[in-house]
């Protein structure tokens, strides 16, 4: 087990509009990518975000090396209840998710 | 082939001047360059104003127009002002007019308006020609009217008429980010699929590169693909970093949906020229139904914020405890004092040092040397979260975690404590508009200023 950011090159989450995100893990190398794709529970993912796994859109990209992931943003951008304008702070809660 | 100049991925940002020379030399056939986005949240739009300095703008665009004029081919920037609003625009071309006169330069401009006024839109929203997208919040009528601005995204049809009209300069309102880029290409025959592909990968500057902070690329355009060249001396374009620039605040990484169809790059093939341009073909773009989004902003309440740094390692510890109780007795007090239900406002403690970013998805437990404890209050008025905000006040001050103990006193920076944030804003459509006629929802303005 590991943390996924210590694995990953990098972890990156963005707006994709205001309202949604967007994460992606850029793998950096084949094997790397093999593994952090084959360990990655999608189940898992929409908990640590808590959103509908059926909502979630998940991409697996070998030619990248890059495992993405799309869902509606947990709050709407700029709203009241909004932590985080630019989205960029979610990315932590998968970089410190352990994995196998 | 149509060759594209872009100076960097917003007006604002700054970026390598002796890039946008090279990129001059280069005889380009168009100058384009993003202005706006939503990214920095709906009060942009809500206010209709921009995010970036007046003179920071002014300076930049100073260069892009004396550019401009060196290359003699138009300057087009898109989503003008940060948010596109039709005051945006006049911002601009009120500074545009100003630069005219100081550079001496006699140009013809083209103002591309994309605000919608509410009462159509509404009128759009009874007769069936508006649609939700994924995600979008639900909608009536009144949503519409209480929105302060609305503004639809113009894409290259748009923007191909506000060349059309002979335009030096065009100062559009909001577009979407890839239409200033693809326009020309698309006017002048070039693979529409590869217009919008390179124009998505094209629409942040350099950030498709390895030195995204040197901003100008130049891309050219023809019938069977696009060629990306970054112009900074150090930047490098790989196949690696233009394809990987789909996945940027992209929904889907494969496509990409325009006013009027949509591009599809699942088959696209990149290939490096030499260690520092790509050249992309395969891209597909694929018609469908001629529709624009739409975006638009209103008043959600007001808002007065009130920071306390907890240093004591007690109150650390006990910091969300201690933070709810202030919350929920003033809570109480508030509604006596002014007559509001529960639900009409919020008093919300975010604990900075402990999940102020995540809230309750946080995982980290770790215990800080001291908290920051960033109070919110959102009222229905200026003059309600005022009051609030004073209610508070003593509690931050002073409020005691048990009753048996001295009275202790909080760290406040400033004074007043209360800071007054004025209204804040929501985005409230996440929908698109269906066309018969592409402009029926813009309109142009062209004026000739300055004198030379």
């Amino acid at each position: 087990m590991a943390e996924l950011g210590q694995i990953a090159q990098k972890v990156r989450s963005k707006n994709a509009g205001p309202f949604w995100l967007t994460v992606d893990i850029f793998c950096g190398d084949p094997v790397t990518f093999a593994r952090v794709s084959g360990a990655l529970d999608s189940a898992r993912v929409a908990a640590l975000y808590r959103v509908a796994e059926a909502e979630m859109r998940r991409f697996d990209i070998a030619d990248l090396n890059v495992v993405k992931f799309s869902f509606p943003r947990p709050t709407v951008q700029g709203t009241a209840a909004d932590r985080d304008m630019h989205g960029a702070g979610w990315a932590v809660l998968l970089e410190e998710m352990e994995i196998g | 082939m149509v060759r594209v100049l872009i100076p960097t991925g917003a007006l604002g940002l700054a970026y390598d001047r002796d890039a946008l020379s090279r990129g001059v030399a280069n005889r380009p056939d168009i100058i384009a360059v993003d202005g706006g986005s939503t990214d920095s949240g709906p009060s942009y739009l809500g206010r209709g104003v921009s995010k970036y300095s007046r003179s920071t703008t002014k300076a930049e665009w100073r260069d892009l127009m004396r550019a401009r004029a060196e290359a003699g081919v138009p300057l087009v920037i898109g989503t003008a002002g940060t948010c596109g609003a039709d005051s945006a625009v006049d911002w601009l071309y009120e500074i545009t007019t100003e630069l005219a006169a100081e550079l001496g330069q006699k140009v013809r401009v083209a103002r591309l308006y994309s605000g919608q006024a509410p009462e159509m839109v509404a009128g759009a929203l009874r007769a069936g020609r508006i649609t939700p997208l994924s995600g979008a919040p639900s909608v009536d009528e009144d949503t519409l009217r209480s929105c302060t601005n609305i503004v639809a995204l113009a894409g290259a049809e748009q923007i191909r008429a506000a060349l059309d009209t002979g335009a030096d300069i065009v100062i559009a309102g909001r577009t979407t980010d890839t239409a200033i880029i693809a326009a020309l290409p698309i006017a002048a025959s070039c693979d529409p699929g590869a217009a919008w592909h390179g124009a998505k990968v094209g629409e942040c500057g350099a950030l498709a590169t390895t030195n995204p902070a040197s901003g100008v690329i130049q891309i050219d355009f023809d019938e069977t693909g696009f060629t990306l060249e970054p112009l900074g001396r150090t930047a490098r374009a790989t196949p690696y970093t233009v394809s990987a620039h789909m996945l940027y605040e992209n929904t889907d990484p494969f496509i990409l949906y325009e006013p009027g169809g949509h591009l599809d790059v699942t088959g696209s093939r990149y290939s490096a020229l030499d260690d520092r341009r790509v050249r992309v073909e395969g891209s597909v773009w694929v018609p469908g139904p001629y529709t624009v989004k739409l975006e638009g902003a209103r008043v959600a309440g007001y808002q007065v914020v009130s920071l306390t740094l907890l240093r004591d390692r007690r109150y650390v510890e006990n910091a969300r405890a201690w933070a709810e109780d202030v919350a929920s007795r003033c809570r109480k007090v508030a509604m006596e004092r002014t007559g509001l239900t529960a639900s009409e406002f919020t008093i919300e403690m975010r604990l900075i040092g402990q999940d102020a970013t995540l809230g309750l998805l946080e995982t980290g437990r770790v215990t800080p040397v001291e908290v920051g404890v960033l109070c919110i209050v959102t009222a229905p008025s200026e003059a309600q979260a005022a009051e609030i905000g004073k209610i508070l006040n003593p509690y931050l001050l002073h409020h005691a975690l048990t009753e048996d103990e001295p009275m202790p006193t909080f760290a406040f920076p400033f004074s007043p404590a209360e800071m007054t944030r004025g209204a804040v804003y929501e985005f409230c459509l996440h929908h698109i508009l269906a066309l018969d006629d592409p402009m029926a929802a813009f309109r142009l303005e062209v004026t000739e200023i300055g004198h030379g």
